[in-house]
C-alpha cells in the first residue's frame, strides 16, 4: 500500500473508531437535552457545544494539557498502565472525538425532537419502561436522524486538523492523517500528492455529506399516521 | 369501579384544573367543550403528568398520593389509554402494536388474550398490516384491542369517535358497547357527544374550564 492509501485508511479508521465511541454518549446526550428540562440545562448545553465554535488549536491545546505526561489524564495513565496519549494515534482519536461530538449531538437532539412525545407516552401506559421506550420507540422512530448525524460526525472527524496537531503532532506513519498531510505537502512544495490527497478528501466530504445529508432528509415519524 | 380523584390540581395555561370527585360507574363519560382539561385529567389519572396536588386511588390501590409524594409509574399503573390521536406506533406492524403491552405470562385462553379481543373486535385479518395501511375505523379497533390487551383495570378512551364521519362513528360505536359488555372493564370515557355518551355511559361528569359543572346519571 502506497504511504498516501496508508494516510488515508488510517485517517479513515480512527475516525470510525472515534465516531462509534462518542455514540453512546452522543445519543445520551442528545435524549437528556431534547427530552428532559434541569436547572444548569444551558449551561450543558453550552459546554456540548463548545468544541463546535472554539478555535480547534485552543481545543488542541486544552487536550495537550489533559492527555500529555504531565497532565491529569495523560499523567495518571503514563504512570499506572504506561500508556502515553498524547503524539500517538490515541491523540488523534481523542481530537476526532472531542471536535465531532457536538455535532453529533445536535443532530440526534433533532432527530429526537421530531418524535412525537404521545408515542412514548403511550408506551409506557403499555407497560414499557424507559430502556424499553427508549430502544423500541425514540430510536427506530429516529434513526435516519440518527443514522445521517453519526455520518456526518464521521465526515467531521476524518477532516480534523486544529486539535489535532496541536495534540497528536503529525508524526508519519503514526499521527498523520488526510488534512495533516495535505497541509505538510504544501509546505513542502509538493503539490502532485497534495492535490491526490485534496482529491480524496473532497470524495470522502462529498460521499458523508450527501450520504448524510440524505438521511436526514428522509421523512421521519413526525406525525402521527 | 371505585375511582377516587380527591382534591386534584393542575395549573393549565388559562386556568387551574381542580377536580375532587368519586365515581363509581362502569362507564363514566367526561363531557365538556375543547379545552375544558379533560384530556388532562386523563393524562393525571394515566400518570403522564404531575399534578400540583392529588389523590388518585383506584380501587383500593393508590396511583398518586402528593401528600406522601407517591406517584406510581405509567407501566405500573395497570391503566389502558387510548388518546384522541390513537398513537399507533407507525413503524410496527399491526400486531407488534397489538402485542406491544402484552405480558409473555398473560393466558393465552383468558379473557384479555390475542385471539379473544382479536375476535370480539374483528381486527385478527388486519394483524399482517402496516398502521398507516389501516382505515380510521380499524385504527380505532387496533388502539382500543392494544390497550385491552394490558388486562387494564381501567380504560381511558379520548374521544375515540372524534374525526369520524357519522357512518363510520355509527360502525364504531357497537364494538365500544361490545367492549363495555365483554370485558367489563370500567371505563372514563370523553366525549362532547352527547349520543355516543347516551348509547355507552351510565354516568356524566360536565367539565368547564377545569371545573366539575354537573354530575348526571344516564340510562345505558
Amino acid at each position: 500500500m502506497s504511504q498516501e492509501w496508508q494516510i488515508v485508511w488510517f485517517t479513515a479508521w480512527v475516525s470510525a473508531l472515534s465516531t462509534l465511541l462518542i455514540l453512546p454518549a452522543g445519543l445520551a446526550a442528545a435524549w437528556l437535552l431534547a427530552r428532559h428540562d434541569w436547572p444548569g440545562k444551558s449551561l450543558v448545553e453550552t459546554l456540548v457545544m463548545l468544541p463546535l465554535v472554539m478555535p480547534p488549536v485552543a481545543t488542541g491545546l486544552i487536550l495537550l494539557k489533559v492527555l500529555g505526561r504531565r497532565g491529569l489524564l495523560g499523567g495518571f495513565m503514563h504512570d499506572r498502565i504506561h500508556l502515553d496519549m498524547a503524539f500517538t494515534w490515541r491523540a488523534v482519536l481523542a481530537a476526532q472525538a472531542v471536535m465531532s461530538f457536538p455535532l453529533l449531538v445536535m443532530f440526534v437532539r433533532a432527530a429526537f425532537a421530531e418524535v412525537n412525545p404521545r408515542f412514548e407516552q403511550i408506551a409506557r401506559t403499555l407497560g414499557a419502561g424507559e430502556w424499553r421506550v427508549f430502544f423500541s420507540i425514540t430510536v427506530p422512530l429516529a434513526w435516519r436522524g440518527i443514522i445521517g448525524g453519526t455520518i456526518l460526525a464521521f465526515a467531521r472527524a476524518l477532516g480534523e486538523f486544529g486539535a489535532t496537531i496541536m495534540v497528536a503532532g503529525n508524526i508519519p506513519g503514526q499521527t498523520a492523517t488526510l488534512s495533516l498531510s495535505i497541509y505538510e505537502s504544501v509546505q513542502l512544495g509538493q503539490d502532485a500528492t497534495a492535490f491526490r490527497l485534496l482529491s480524496i478528501a473532497v470524495v470522502l466530504a462529498f460521499a458523508a455529506v450527501w450520504v448524510g445529508g440524505w438521511f436526514l432528509r428522509q421523512r421521519s415519524w413526525r406525525s402521527l399516521p | 369501579m371505585i375511582l377516587l380523584l380527591k382534591n386534584i390540581s393542575l395549573p393549565l395555561a388559562d386556568f387551574v384544573l381542580q377536580v375532587d370527585v368519586e365515581l363509581a360507574g362502569q362507564v363514566t363519560a367526561i363531557f365538556g367543550p375543547s379545552g375544558a382539561g379533560k384530556t388532562s385529567l386523563l393524562d393525571l389519572i394515566a400518570g403522564l403528568r404531575r399534578p400540583q396536588s392529588a389523590l388518585i386511588q383506584l380501587e383500593q390501590r393508590v396511583l398518586t398520593d402528593t401528600a406522601l409524594g407517591l406517584a406510581l409509574p405509567p407501566r405500573q399503573r395497570q391503566i389502558g389509554y387510548v388518546p384522541q390521536d390513537l398513537a399507533l406506533f407507525p413503524h410496527l406492524p399491526v400486531r407488534k402494536n397489538l402485542l406491544y403491552g402484552c405480558k409473555p405470562s398473560a393466558p393465552r385462553d383468558g379473557l384479555f388474550s390475542y385471539e379473544h379481543v382479536a375476535a370480539v373486535l374483528e381486527i385478527g385479518p388486519l394483524a399482517g398490516r402496516g398502521v398507516t395501511e389501516l382505515s380510521g375505523g380499524e385504527k380505532q379497533r387496533v388502539a382500543l384491542a392494544r390497550a385491552l390487551l394490558t388486562s387494564p383495570k381501567l380504560l381511558l378512551l379520548d374521544e375515540p369517535l372524534a374525526g369520524l364521519d357519522a357512518a363510520l362513528k355509527a360502525k364504531i360505536l357497537p364494538y365500544l358497547a361490545r367492549v363495555r359488555d365483554e370485558f367489563q372493564v370500567p371505563m372514563l370515557y370523553v366525549s362532547h357527544d352527547r349520543q355516543e355518551i347516551q348509547a355507552l355511559c351510565d354516568e356524566v361528569v360536565e367539565l368547564e374550564r377545569g371545573q366539575i359543572l354537573a354530575r348526571t346519571y344516564e340510562k345505558a
